[in-house]
């Protein structure tokens, strides 16, 4: 799965957690929580999404793993490539 | 036979924002409601076609939409509620009324800080300070340890007349303790009251409940009104389900409880330890009239009055403490959406003497006290003057029957647990005994231990 594909992926679920937020001008570089209104409550929802979705399980201590959109997508992506949904 | 995921136990706020959590990513979820109608302590009921609303006066935490690191939006985002549709209008502004000084605060803290500045000029900059301690206190870190609020805001404020004005809200809108309350707690009251401020949805507590049960069916929760929960089945000091006042069981992996811990801990099927319960307990008036304060040129919206220099919270020594009151003029909101004037007035009661009434002295009494609210309206806003049209009283024993809270204590037990573990594995409270206040405070609170025992398991982010 590509880069733009799987960025994709990761903006819709945090559409649906920060409905208030405008999404169109997020820097890949720099941290999500910089950008946003998100704190550790919102990542855990990233998570929980990211679990219902595409049933990718995140453990706790790979968090920091999802900072920026880019550390996202590199973490994500081999996920995202044996992911059943 | 059907296995849950979790059984939440009450359907109040808290109970409620858990469920949303839950069911919003796919556990097998089912709320257990005693009453028939659901808020808990914050709730409604109708009588002769007007609508009552019993619990807080007014929702905390006012924050203006897309407002940043706010509780209320913090809230608004885990259960993907869009602000507007709680329509919340603001305060105009409240008062805090003792014999030698009187302070008005709003939304914005400027009025508060100006009206300190006026009363008590020398404690102009020690508030200054007290508000950066506030600010820069990590109130909700669930690993604070209790410590004493006087104590800690006495070494920043040293006049005790502007420390008991400014405690007064505060108790009263959420102390379990008797004079004095835990310093987070004294924090997240403060913030919520003083800095942020009061707003109130669109026709009151049933605007939010009805929102909460719409998002929780949504998700797809099951929600059982009228189902009392017996008893919670351990075995081996682990959970294994309810029985239901039914007789009916029910089995479920974790159950989440918000009737308290005592309340709680007291329907645990293996016998441990019984929580302290609370003592403080409250008498309400709604007065209904055929005008409205604001034709009397009273803006107010809250009043906190206390006829001393000193702020006697605690347990009254009689039916009702008549010395100190809130007195709660819902009209007068940004919007106003009641067709009569209404006025809340509520008393600080004690729960043994009002049980101990027969049928006949306890209805006289609860005259005597809609006749005490009366005059406290002819005292404090004396140039309203109007026609009673209707009124009903509400006592400790009232709230003890419909909330199922021991001696109707309000504000739950003395001791909170703010992890939200009770020593029997994967049996869980959240809601007042977790200790977030208020009706923001108790969706956080279900909202959070939701996240940290059902869905992380325990484990932090």
């Amino acid at each position: 799965m590509d880069y733009q594909t799987i960025r994709k992926k990761i903006i819709d679920i945090i559409a649906e957690i920060a409905i208030d937020e405008d999404l169109s001008n997020l820097d890949d570089n720099i941290r999500l929580r910089e950008q946003l209104d998100m704190d550790s409550m919102d990542f855990l929802d990233v998570v929980m999404e990211l679990k219902k979705r595409y049933r990718i399980e995140v453990p706790t201590e790979d968090y920091m793993k999802l900072a920026t959109l880019k550390s996202c997508i590199e973490y994500l992506g081999p996920k995202f490539a044996v992911s059943p949904a | 036979m059907t296995k849950y995921d979790t059984v939440i136990i009450g359907a109040g706020m808290s109970g409620l924002a858990a469920g949303i959590r839950l069911a919003m990513f796919d556990q097998k979820v089912c709320i257990l409601e005693r009453h028939k109608i659901p808020g808990g302590l914050n709730s409604y009921y109708d009588r002769q076609g007007r609508k009552l609303d019993v619990g807080l006066h007014a929702m905390t935490n006012f924050a203006r939409q897309g407002e940043r690191g706010r509780p209320l939006t913090k809230l608004l985002k885990q259960l993907r509620i869009p602000y507007e549709q709680l329509e919340l209008s603001q305060q105009n502004f409240s008062r805090i009324v003792f014999p030698a000084h009187d302070l008005a605060f709003a939304n914005d803290p400027q009025l508060l800080i100006q009206d300190i500045g006026k009363h008590f000029p020398h404690q102009k900059d020690p508030f200054a300070r007290l508000l950066d301690v506030v600010i820069n206190f990590d109130d909700v870190n669930l690993s604070n340890k209790p410590q004493s609020a006087k104590e800690k805001v006495r070494e920043i404020i040293s006049d005790e007349y502007l420390l008991e004005m400014l405690f007064c809200p505060l108790l009263i809108y959420g102390s379990a303790w008797e004079n004095d309350m835990d310093f987070s707690q004294f924090v997240i009251m403060f913030k919520s009251i003083y800095l942020e401020g009061f707003s109130r949805p669109r026709n009151g507590v049933r605007t939010i409940i009805s929102l909460l049960i719409e998002k929780y069916k949504q998700a797809g929760g099951e929600l059982r009104l009228g189902t009392g929960v017996k008893k919670i089945d351990v075995e081996n000091e682990s959970v294994t389900g309810v029985t239901l006042d039914s007789g009916e069981s029910i089995r479920t992996d974790k159950i989440m409880s918000s009737i308290g811990l005592p309340e709680t801990m007291n329907i645990v099927s293996e016998k441990s330890d019984r929580p302290a319960v609370g003592n403080m307990s409250f008498a309400e008036n709604l007065l209904f009239f055929d005008k409205k304060p604001v034709e009397a040129g009273i803006k107010e919206t809250i009043i906190f009055y206390n006829d001393n220099d000193t702020y006697d919270y605690k347990k009254s020594r009689d039916l009702c403490d008549y010395r100190s009151a809130v007195i709660c003029l819902p009209n007068n909101f940004g919007t106003d959406d009641y067709d009569e004037g209404l006025i809340r007035i509520t008393f600080i009661a004690n729960f043994d003497q009002w049980n101990a009434l027969d049928r006949k002295t306890y209805l006289q009494k609860k005259k005597e006290v809609c006749n005490a609210a009366l005059s406290l309206v002819a005292k404090v806003i004396p140039q309203f003057q109007a026609k009673l049209l209707y009124h009903d009283v509400f006592t400790p024993k009232t709230i003890n029957r419909f909330t199922g809270h021991f001696k109707g204590a309000v504000y739950g037990t003395t001791e909170k647990v703010r992890d939200g573990r009770t020593g029997i594995k994967n049996l869980f409270i959240c809601g007042t005994d977790q200790g977030f206040l208020g009706i923001v405070g108790a969706m956080l609170s279900g909202i959070s231990m939701a996240n940290l025992h059902c869905l992380m398991n325990g484990e932090k982010a």
